[in-house]
């Protein structure tokens, strides 16, 4: 049995192992698609302005000087701003890109249970006439009406 | 289930509507300043303090009230800007005895490129850091460069949304140079 715990251990901490693992330096491109250029709102990836070409410039520099992608994010987020990352921040007007697919999700679930819930509920025309159409009896003046219908339907 | 559905669906959309609102509010009007001070008025310039480029501390409009301020937009990737740059050095090195100054706000700018840009083109001038053009869209700033006159009582006398020329701030600047704080 400790043998069996020893080797699970052993297991775990060679998968856990490299996510501690120092990765590769980042290089332009893994940066380029999380990354907006802050004049045109288009992602640096597909931006050729020059201050475009500015922020590459200095991403450049960035990983020249050994910081990785997280430090390099941070640097640029205090000389650009926040809106330099292309994902949304969470605050202010950006919340709306969060908030609004959760909200249309919790809608669509909402209404989705309630055509569910009412379908359950409404009986099927098959199950509910035979019911019904044994229990309606015809009034003389509707039996009068309907013989005489008939009869002239037979004509 | 109608009646249970109604109050959060219209309280959803209301939220909705709501933030699209705050989202476009949010954007400022360019329009308005220029309108008024098409009109004559001189609507009360936004100062908010901003730190220093290539120095300690943070600056703003209200620092220097009292004086007159050619408050420039810029950046040092945007050409017309360097284009512009030798002209207000030129207007910095006359009114700075008439109790008036340049003042620069760098832009979404790298800091580094841009003391570099100022140390190569001998500027003088002091630059304030605005680093998301949050302060710019104050001023409905879209574009570079963009210049602003502050009179001396912290106000929007004129306004250019393209690079300055000598002639218009030979035609706006000795006015308010005139006018007593």
């Amino acid at each position: 049995m400790s043998r069996l715990l020893s080797l699970l251990a052993l297991l775990l901490a060679l998968a856990v192992a490299p996510a501690h693992a120092q990765g590769p330096p980042p290089t332009l491109a893994d940066l380029e698609d999380e990354v907006m250029c802050v004049e045109c709102g288009t992602p640096l990836e597909v931006s050729q302005s020059p201050v475009a070409n500015q922020q590459r410039a200095f991403i450049r520099r960035q990983i020249a000087q050994g910081r990785d992608k997280a430090q390099i994010k941070a640097a640029l987020v205090g000389e650009y701003g926040e809106n330099v990352l292309a994902e949304p921040e969470g605050a202010g007007f950006d919340l709306a890109a969060w908030l609004v697919p959760v909200l249309v999700a919790v809608l669509a679930a909402g209404a989705v249970a309630t055509t569910v819930r009412r379908w359950r509920r409404t009986p099927s025309p098959g199950a509910a006439r035979p019911a019904s159409a044994g229990t309606h009896e015809l009034d003389p003046v509707e039996a009068r009406r309907l013989d005489a219908e008939l009869e002239a339907f037979d004509r | 289930m109608r009646l249970r559905l109604f109050w959060p669906v219209t309280l959803a959309a209301a939220a909705l509507i709501g933030l699209l609102a705050y989202g476009v509010a949010g954007q400022g009007s360019a329009s308005t300043l220029d309108q008024a001070v098409a009109r004559g008025e001189r609507p009360a310039a936004p100062a908010r303090p901003l730190p220093r480029l290539g120095a300690a501390g943070e600056a703003s409009l209200a620092d220097y009230k009292g004086k007159v301020v050619v408050l420039n937009v810029w950046a040092s990737w945007c050409d017309p800007c360097r284009e512009e740059m030798p002209l207000l050095e030129r207007t910095q090195r006359q009114i700075a005895g008439q109790g008036a100054t340049v003042l620069g706000v760098d832009t979404q700018d790298a800091s580094d490129s841009a003391i570099a840009f100022l140390r190569d083109r001998g500027i003088t001038f002091p630059s304030v850091r605005d680093r998301d053009r949050s302060y710019g869209r104050e001023f409905g700033v879209t574009g570079y460069p963009e210049t602003f006159l502050i009179d001396r009582q912290g106000r929007v006398a004129a306004l250019r949304r393209f690079p300055v020329t000598q002639q218009w701030l030979d035609r706006h600047l000795p006015p308010l140079l005139a006018e007593k704080a």
